[in-house]
């Protein structure tokens, strides 16, 4: 069962020390802040935050950061002209790195949403980020053994949602909220409107009821 | 040696634009590669994919029409042309590192004769390393032409026998184009395609790397 909370905060409320928390969002597109907003409020600490870039400017994720509330961050591309608060962290040794190249990335999540129990890719293979993990020949390729990335809570952004937790997202926000939505124990979504069941198109639902625990309207 | 006759980086652009079978779906990496879709011809038919989850992608909008869900992978603002569709970022890597995409364009560091490509991390000690979808493009994309100059700013060659700074991918340029030259890099070894402002001996004398003629 879906539910949707009166509020962010509410929605946020059971996030635990030593999460591993999913953020969607690639840069800004996606990212949603006023969950993030509501997890800095919330007070949770010493999380490890998977998502694709390691915050831009001084909102959302960079927010969480600045905050010093994360341990580890698992993305692939943390380095960008807005992204001063993570460089600022990772060059004091404040927080810990794990770069991922972004198709991993994203597949490690599916593998993690969809029971595999690890999987191999030619991708990052004969490169530093392959270094001390298993390898094997297939069809004379080398190919890198990836384990799944499994959060305890996912926070995604999504266009709308129904009353029964189905999504619908808007142009290039999607991004990583899907695999991000089939990868955690709890997954919560913030979205512009929140409508009636039989409102949304099942024909369009991208990311199904099913995966869905926590909705909030902001 | 004189520079006359050399590529600007926009003539290198209208070069790759050029090269780029009509038809293609093909993904631009964020920096000088992305100045190639400036060059492609309506005509051409070319569909761009952009790794956060998008094909069909067009041009910058006019000032007062971004959109912030609707970026490029350099996280810019584009538009959505007639045919476009959106996907998530699962699908999306599935269209690169399953063979999906026909031709991805590159900036490099490096590129060696045997096609291996450095393009995403000095090995500086104090730089911060980004990836980016870069390894899984790199090795995905049934062609990779990679555009770089092929000097350094300190004169070294950046098309080299052996990658110094670290890998993004073995073995997998089929393509580099510089402002000086354009290079097939072939099992046979490396074909000087064609030259600009130089010639074939030049660049022999210049680059460590054995060439052939075209």
């Amino acid at each position: 069962m879906t539910t949707i909370c009166a509020d962010p905060d509410e929605a946020v409320a059971d996030v635990r020390d030593g999460s591993t928390v999913l953020v969607g969002g690639f840069g800004m597109a996606g990212m949603p802040v006023q969950l993030i907003d509501a997890l800095i409020r919330q007070g949770a600490t010493d999380l490890t935050v998977v998502s694709n870039n390691a915050g831009n400017g001084d909102t959302g994720l960079a927010a969480l950061l600045a905050q010093g509330r994360v341990r580890k961050v698992v993305c692939s591309f943390p380095r960008q002209v807005d992204s001063w608060v993570f460089d600022g962290l990772y060059r004091e040794g404040r927080v810990e790195l794990e770069l991922v190249p972004q198709g991993n990335l994203a597949e490690r999540m599916r593998a993690a949403g969809a029971g595999i129990g690890a999987f191999f890719t030619p991708t990052g293979a004969g490169t530093p980020l392959a270094e001390g993990k298993e390898t094997r020949e297939i069809d004379g390729r080398t190919h890198v053994l990836e384990h799944p990335i499994r959060g305890d809570v996912a926070l995604i952004g999504a266009h709308r949602a129904d009353r029964a937790g189905n999504l619908v997202y808007r142009r290039t926000a999607r991004n990583f909220g899907p695999v991000m939505a089939t990868a955690a124990a709890s997954v919560v979504v913030q979205v512009s409107e929140v409508v009636e069941i039989g409102d949304l198109d099942p024909e369009a639902v991208v990311t199904p009821s099913v995966f869905v625990d926590k909705v909030v309207a902001v | 040696m004189s520079t006359q006759g050399t590529l600007g980086k926009d003539e290198m652009a209208a070069l790759v634009a050029r090269d780029i079978p009509a038809g293609s779906f093909v993904n631009l990496g964020i920096g000088q590669p992305t100045s190639v879709a400036d060059h492609l011809g309506a005509d051409q038919g070319v569909v761009l994919h952009t790794e956060n989850g998008m094909l069909g992608m067009g041009p910058r909008p006019a000032a007062g029409e971004e959109d912030p869900e609707l970026t490029n992978a350099g996280k810019q603002p584009v538009t959505e042309l007639p045919g476009a569709s959106y996907f998530d970022s699962a699908a999306s890597f599935a269209m690169m590192r399953g063979g999906h995409l026909d031709v991805c364009v590159l900036g490099a560091f490096q590129v060696s004769a045997g096609g291996d490509l450095a393009n995403w991390h000095t090995g500086a000690p104090d730089a911060i390393p980004a990836v980016g979808g870069a390894m899984d493009l790199a090795l995905g994309a049934r062609s990779v032409f990679v555009m770089m100059t092929l000097f350094a700013k300190d004169g070294a060659p950046k098309l080299v026998p052996s990658c110094t700074y670290p890998l993004t991918g073995v073995g997998c340029v089929d393509r580099v184009y510089t402002e000086l030259a354009v290079f097939d890099l072939r099992p046979e070894g490396v074909v000087v395609r064609e030259t600009f402002g130089t010639t074939y001996d030049e660049l022999a004398a210049r680059l460590e790397v054995p060439l052939l003629r075209p």
